[in-house]
């Protein structure tokens, strides 16, 4: 079982306790319990069981406009007792920093709303292995499947966030995930691919053979896959693209990549950075959502954020401290977005797959090309090329590159959007872009 | 070196009571305890914006059975804990019917010293060159807008406990020094970054000012991007500089060259042993025992010593790299490259210090040799698809060569290319093999462990250059 709220309660409490009465001015602490249980398949048998058991405490301590942190994953008083007075003491000799400080009290969350995050459930290993085993049949039908690998996972876990301020709260969560991955074989080449469902209950995950059938189809489509030659064209990002995108732009838009000057978006509020048909949205209060919360990690009150209005941005993800260099509240985002989207577009996929003669639609893209500082973009890519809006074959070993600023402004959305995970988008198409290729 | 069992309602003996009575029937399996304690100082935007500690002790119980592996981890190093780690061992291997392989080999030698970077200097001498840094960066030029400095230094204590009571002890030193530097010209920013590190005390990096080279060569980087123009995009010769573009073979081969992926038949080169898979002169090895290199283990994480692994000899594949459930199945012995993040993680087959060796061919002649390409320098990070063998690295600086000239910088741009055939496009092998300068992390199933890289330059005659300009 995973530790309840008043063990971890107490634990907070002796830390902020005990660094009070070492000299700190001000304390914030954030003690978790997670514990996940996986069960991995390959090629439909039993490969790997793991258990694990995570504690895990941090402790941030102040002395005026002094501050430093520990971490650690051993609770034992004695050893906490040695941490909290190696941390006051490393305060002492760091620095002042003016813009050190817990966040404001009157924009601390008063109240948790229960946004149905925790399923009780638990699924002995056995019943992981039954659904691993349907799975797999599933993947395997195809003889050109060679090799399939799964994995089942529950998770449940609990946490604490309490600071010298009076704040104490924290929520418990689950989710289950179940993923399959697939490679295929033929006589030109060999390709992989996979795909997932993570669901914070039981019941709402992709059933196995359906999920083992999906990693298949994805992956039996790239067999034989050709190289392209170079040119410009539109690209359609498929959905697992695209919403990697939109995570790029939320950290370009991060108070400390502003505040630090290290965005291609920085002094853009208010500004049209996309075409005027975009509207994102970070919604934390969807219910079973999984990044839905009440506060963030600095124990801020979260509300609904319109980042994008019509094109315009409208917002930066501001945390206490950053906002204090950039004279904004915070606006609970410290630690990242919650439930991030694009509305839906006007068109439909299948209307976006037509609206150029000839384009790519990628469904997987590799390597760290994205630099938020320039706003370059240059990744490899694999995907199909798509004529009059027909598939006509799979493409690899190529790149595709641009500068978000740009593509920002070129980008058009499907109206097929979905909330699968915490970030999502709908089908995306950008054009102008680059591809090389032979 | 730690002692796991002081502060426990566990001793040694019940300890190793319980993994000789979980692992009875099972082909292998240990218990592994590591205690490491990290800190992390950061200077950002003029200020020290973070100084952390951070101290981690937990154990991670493994017991393997034919090719299933059950796992379990707990930071509660206790009687409780354990014996639930076993019961969750024993309901995954119900079945078992293997026979405990005892033997490990042996080995006295040692890469690096029993020593605590954290406490050999004081937090305020830290301090105190991270104020240097920037004050020196933001000195030299009016277009420095920010600067950032950080020093991360680890020690990571581990006991390994097998079936009999076996036991193996490591103690490993991590330091690593890193600056990014960013300035603004005309409205243009440019980014630079170059660190330095490897298994010693910071002392042995920062003698003689030594930080003002790390500075000098991220803001020569930045410089040198701030008059970058677009990168060519398509397929041309590609000569790559000494030293860490051998990131490039780690992503290329190395991963493809891991036993779990060749036993499993998911890699590219999986039915490739023995033949040819590069050109001549194309020799590739895998080193765990150079001294203090970042990559570098006495022991690996199951208590196998490390050793020097020859991957492709002159063009011919030779080995893969091995730990021990993947050698047992693949009926071969472990190269001591089973290793894992820490505790958490289950051991696999990983890379240690890979290294291209060096060839007769100056840097000189290759570029020389080639009409239009680009002249790649340094690299941030790839990536590679073990399945298809496509890879992709990032160029972090790189310069057009045209008529055999080193022509203008160009932005960064991605490179891909396939695993198993780029070897055998490269056409000359440089005689100026360097390592690179101690940074790198490698990551697997989500999993980071350091890693180091060698190379000499390096001609590959075609490679697709991802840049925007057709």
């Amino acid at each position: 079982m995973v530790k309840d709220q008043e063990f971890l309660k107490k634990k907070a409490s002796y830390c902020l306790d005990l660094a009070k009465k070492l000299g700190a001015t001000d304390t914030c602490v954030n003690v978790g319990n997670s514990i996940s249980e996986t069960v991995n398949f390959r090629n439909k048998n039993l490969d790997e069981s793991n258990r694990s058991d995570n504690l895990g405490i941090d402790i941030t301590t102040f002395i005026g406009k002094k501050k430093s942190s520990i971490t650690s994953s051993n609770l034992l008083e004695e050893n906490l007792n040695i941490l909290i007075e190696k941390c006051i003491e490393t305060t002492k000799n760091t620095p002042e920093d003016e813009f050190n400080s817990l966040p404001d009290k009157d924009l601390l969350a008063q109240e948790i709303k229960d946004f149905n995050l925790y399923d009780d459930t638990h699924l002995e290993n056995d019943s992981k292995a039954e659904y691993l085993s349907r799975l797999e049949t599933a993947a395997s039908k195809d003889k050109k499947i060679i090799n399939t690998e799964s994995s089942f996972v529950e998770n449940k876990s609990n946490f604490i966030l309490a600071n010298s301020d009076g704040f104490c709260k924290g929520f418990k969560s689950s989710s289950f995930v179940a993923s399959s991955v697939a490679v295929a074989k033929d006589d030109k080449s060999m390709e992989r691919d996979f795909e997932y469902t993570r669901k914070c209950h039981l019941k709402d995950i992709k059933n196995a053979e359906e999920l083992g059938k999906k990693a298949a189809e994805y992956t039996l489509r790239k067999l034989s896959p050709k190289k392209i030659g170079s040119e410009k064209i539109a690209i359609i990002f498929d959905k697992r693209i695209a919403k990697g995108i939109l995570s790029t732009f939320a950290s370009a838009i991060s108070a400390s990549a502003i505040s630090r000057g290290t965005s291609f978006l920085k002094d853009k509020i208010n500004q049209r950075i996309f075409s005027d048909e975009v509207n994102i949205f970070d919604k934390p209060d969807i219910f079973k959502g999984q990044g839905s919360r009440s506060f963030d990690s600095e124990g801020v009150r979260t509300d609904t954020l319109k980042l994008v209005e019509h094109g315009l941005l409208k917002n930066y993800l501001i945390d206490t401290y950053n906002g204090r260099k950039l004279n904004l509240k915070s606006n609970g985002r410290c630690g990242g977005t919650s439930n991030l989207y694009f509305e839906n577009g006007k068109i439909s996929y299948k209307d976006l797959l037509n609206s150029n003669s000839k384009c790519l639609y990628i469904t997987e893209t590799i390597g760290h090309g994205s630099n938020i500082v320039t706003g370059d973009y240059s990744v490899g890519a694999t995907g199909f090329l798509i004529e009059n809006g027909e598939f006509k074959h799979p493409i690899n070993e190529i790149t595709i590159a641009g500068n978000f600023k740009e593509m920002f402004q070129n980008l058009t959305l499907a109206n097929d959007l979905e909330f699968e995970y915490s970030t999502n988008s709908p089908t995306m198409m950008i054009e102008g872009m680059v591809v090389a290729g032979k | 070196m730690s002692n796991f069992f002081e502060k426990s309602d566990l001793n040694r003996n019940e300890a190793e009571t319980i993994v000789s009575d979980t692992l009875k029937k099972c082909d292998d399996g240990e218990l592994y305890l590591e205690n490491s304690k990290s800190e992390s100082i950061l200077l950002d935007d003029n200020k020290i914006k973070k100084s952390s500690y951070n101290s981690d002790l937990g154990f991670g119980f493994r017991a393997v059975s034919g090719e299933i592996v059950a796992y379990s981890h707990s930071n509660e190093i206790s009687k409780t804990s354990l014996k639930k780690s076993s019961e969750n061992l024993r309901s995954t291997l119900k079945s078992a019917k293997g026979i405990y392989d005892y033997s490990i080999p042996k080995s006295n030698k040692k890469y690096y010293s029993n020593i605590n970077p954290i406490e050999e200097k004081t937090l305020n001498s830290k301090i105190e060159i991270l104020n240097k840094v920037n004050e020196y960066l933001r000195k030299k030029d009016n277009n420095v807008k920010q600067v950032t400095a950080n020093f991360s230094g680890e020690q990571k204590s581990i006991e390994i406990i097998r079936s009999g009571g076996e036991t193996l002890t490591d103690v490993r030193p991590l330091v690593r020094f890193n600056v990014s530097v960013m300035l603004e010209k005309n409205g243009r920013k440019e980014s630079g970054v170059y660190g330095i590190g490897g298994r010693k005390s910071y002392n042995d990096y920062l003698i003689n000012d030594n930080w003002k080279n790390v500075c000098d060569e991220a803001f020569r980087i930045a410089s040198v991007n701030l008059e970058s123009k677009p990168a060519p995009a398509g397929e041309m010769k590609v000569v790559l500089g000494p030293g860490w573009p051998a990131i490039l073979i780690h992503e290329a081969v190395g991963h493809g060259l891991e036993g779990d992926f060749n036993r499993k038949k998911t890699s590219a080169f999986h039915n490739l042993m023995g033949q040819k898979v590069a050109s001549e002169g194309v020799t590739i090895i895998d080193d765990g025992t150079l001294d203090n290199r970042r990559g570098s283990l006495t022991i690996d994480d199951e208590g196998t010593p490390t050793e020097k692994t020859v991957l492709i000899e002159n063009g011919i594949l030779k080995n893969f790299m091995q730990d021990r459930l993947n050698a047992r199945l693949m009926k071969t012995r472990s190269t001591g490259s089973g290793r894992r993040e820490n505790y958490r993680h289950i051991v696999l087959p990983r890379m240690r210090n890979t290294m291209m060796l060096s060839g007769k061919q100056t840097q000189d002649e290759m570029i020389k040799s080639v009409d239009k390409g680009i002249f790649a320098v340094s690299f941030g990070g790839g990536q590679v698809d073990i399945t298809s063998g496509k890879f992709v690295f990032n160029c972090t600086e790189a310069y057009e060569i045209i008529n055999g000239k080193i022509g203008s910088p160009i932005k960064g741009a991605t490179l891909v290319g396939d695993g198993p055939s780029i070897l055998k496009e490269v056409s000359m092998v440089g005689n100026d093999m360097m390592l690179d300068p101690g940074i790198g992390t490698c990551g697997k199933a989500g999993q980071g462990v350091p890693v180091g890289v060698a190379q000499p330059s390096i001609l590959i005659n075609k490679m697709t250059v991802g840049g925007t300009n057709l």
